[in-house]
């Protein structure tokens, strides 16, 4: 038994060290991740935030249906400049090929609702425990600055996958049932068959779960300054938004590549045989540099000050 | 550390706390409590109690000066000798979405050297302590002021400590929640464990500390055992007597301290002086004795005067 072990290894080792046994560790760390995502994801409030993800995609689905665009019809709906240009792109594709329903329900909710689901799980992390004053008893307890701060991020990064392929599965489920399915006619004008343009659905949703990854350390670097859950979720957004319209003025063009939004919504090149890797590992790099920038500034914000709440 | 601190659960040396604002929370204390004793840490709301419990427990770093706890420095061995301390800080906090037992199991799982196997025996024998079996699946938002007060003291006793850190416990109580605490510190020092109880009423903590500290603006202006507290309260003499103006003279013949008359009444610090030979020399003198009497100064009194009246803010 292991927990058996456990209770030996305590009681055996009379004082309890920094370097207890390493077997105990772990199991300790991942009870700790346990608990963690039990709160994250047993929350009425972040369960209703996933429910509302999801019913996007159908209603997306249900409302192209509904207007019925012709295949090759001229523009689509989402036609033009912006975040929505890339969804533009797959409004045309979507008559013929349901699959599409993902592309385009990813491409729309990426501009605000995926960010936004994610910035209230990362901006409550922990704003939110300070807000109830919960965070001081968790410190004592000792749950440990740089651990607490682990599990969190872990936490937040499960929610922002989840909510990234809640989006994916139910647009393919709604797309499949709404349109016609069959062999993939990518961006590039070759066709794949099913099975492998899937697999297309499938990397695509990994590189959105990348960006919102990303957010959520944002977020949590965010919610380690404050006690209001509520004013991290603000700032969060705040900033999202404002990276967006940044990255719409042409005259700021130089900076766009290096803004936390930019390369979100550079999937299509992931759609488009064979795959252009440069622009995707650019983007990867941008999310990969913001989590590690912004879980620094956590760690260092959240390890070095009192907590007063 | 020294030795001598290996006998001492809490110890501190210099500890201080300068807020950003330049404000002076906690001045130089020196801390020392011994194991297995129940210390009583008075001090007027403010005069830096909380502060000082949030830097025992690694939830603030000092600006300078060190502390203890069970012979490991904090905040640098905080995450190793926690574990064997049990804590209520500034009330109860917990999460109002669930319910009590899985408050408890939250607060648990966090620890990573808790026997995760003994879980559901720890939490029922902690809530069955605190007597909140029967509200256990009920959901914190709905708990009263004291059942929230009793579900903090709860997790303190989560596994088995050393030291229980409390504070403030009673604050918010009914009287008889009040009675029930005290009951509680008393069991669980009659474990051996070391209990550090914080408070800003002398009642509360007269009647089961063994130790006190005092604190004043930042400051601790008194530790010791509650019999070394009594002493430095100096019994004063009281005569009732008509000729007030001679029994002045008597007394300062006598050398007593700190002499004060009314009419009809002269006192003075008792001293070394023995109230015997007082009255013989004051009937010597000729002056009618009407009434002579010794009192000592109330533990009330003395804590009073070492954290000065009501509502004077100092800072």
């Amino acid at each position: 038994m292991s927990s058996a072990e456990v209770d030996t290894t305590l009681t055996a080792g009379g004082e309890i060290e920094d370097t207890a046994p390493a077997a105990g560790n772990v199991m300790g760390n991942a009870r700790f991740l346990g608990s963690e995502l039990r709160l994250v994801f047993g929350r009425r409030r972040n369960q209703l935030l996933l429910l509302v993800v999801a019913l996007f995609p159908l209603l997306i689905g249900i409302g192209l249906k509904v207007a019925a665009p012709q295949a090759g019809g001229g523009n689509g709906p989402g036609s033009g400049s912006g975040p929505g240009a890339s969804a533009g792109a797959f409004f045309n594709q979507l008559a013929g090929n349901g699959v599409f329903l993902t592309f385009i329900a990813l491409s729309l909710l990426l501009i605000l609702v995926l960010p936004m689901v994610v910035a209230v799980v990362a901006g409550d992390s922990i704003a939110g425990e300070a807000g109830y004053g919960t965070l001081r008893y968790l410190l004592a307890v000792p749950a440990g600055r740089t651990r607490l701060l682990a599990v969190k991020f872990l936490a937040i990064a499960a929610f922002a996958v989840s909510a990234t392929f809640i989006v994916a599965v139910i647009g393919l489920l709604a797309g499949v049932s709404f349109f016609p399915v069959g062999p993939v006619t990518l961006l590039s004008g070759s066709t794949v068959s099913l099975a492998s343009g899937l697999l297309h659905v499938f990397y695509v949703t990994l590189y959105v779960s990348a960006a919102m990854i990303a957010v959520g350390a944002i977020g949590l670097a965010i919610s380690t300054f404050t006690e209001h859950a509520i004013g991290a979720i603000a700032a969060i957004m705040l900033l999202i938004v404002a990276s967006e319209v940044v990255d719409q003025v042409p005259q700021f063009a130089s900076a766009g590549p290096y803004l936390p939004t930019h390369w979100w919504t550079s999937f299509d090149s992931l759609l488009r045989t064979p795959i252009d890797t440069t622009t995707m590992l650019h983007g990867l790099l941008s999310f990969l540099v913001y989590a590690a920038i912004f879980c620094a500034i956590a760690w260092a914000r959240f390890t070095s000050t009192d907590v007063t709440s | 550390m020294t030795p001598a601190h290996a006998d001492l659960a809490i110890s501190s040396a210099g500890l201080t706390k300068r807020f950003r604002g330049g404000q002076l929370a906690v001045d130089h204390v020196d801390l020392a409590v011994p194991k297995g004793a129940v210390y009583g840490f008075l001090g007027p709301n403010g005069s830096g109690k909380t502060t000082t419990i949030r830097m025992l427990l690694g939830l603030a770093y000092p600006t300078t000066g060190t502390a203890a706890l069970l012979g490991v420095p904090v905040p640098d061995g905080a995450f190793g000798v926690l574990p064997k301390v049990g804590s209520l800080v500034e009330g109860p906090a917990f999460y109002p979405y669930l319910s009590g037992w899985d408050n408890l199991a939250r607060y648990d799982a966090a620890d990573r050297t808790a026997p995760a196997g003994s879980k559901a025996e720890r939490i029922g024998s902690a809530l069955e302590r605190v007597g909140l079996t029967a509200a256990a699946k009920k959901k914190y938002r709905h708990y009263s002021l004291g059942m929230k007060q009793r579900l903090a003291i709860a997790s303190g006793l989560l596994r088995p400590r050393d030291l229980i850190i409390l504070d403030e416990p009673t604050n918010g109580l009914d009287p008889q929640g009040t009675r029930e605490v005290r009951g509680l510190v008393r069991e669980i020092a009659a474990d051996g464990i070391t209990v550090f109880v914080s408070s800003h009423l002398l009642s509360e903590v007269e009647q089961v500390s063994t130790h006190v500290g005092v604190m004043r603006a930042g400051k601790l202006v008194f530790q010791g055992s509650l019999p070394e507290l009594r002493r430095t309260g100096s019994p004063r003499i009281t005569v009732r007597t008509a000729d007030v103006e001679n029994a002045a003279k008597v007394f300062a013949k006598l050398g007593l301290a700190d002499p004060a008359c009314e009419a009809g009444v002269i006192t003075a610090e008792l001293g070394d002086a023995e109230p015997e030979r007082i009255c013989a020399d004051l009937v010597h003198a000729g002056i009618g004795v009407r009434g002579l009497s010794v009192e000592s100064p109330s533990l009330e009194d003395l804590f009073v005067g070492l954290t000065g009246e009501g509502f004077d803010v100092e800072r």
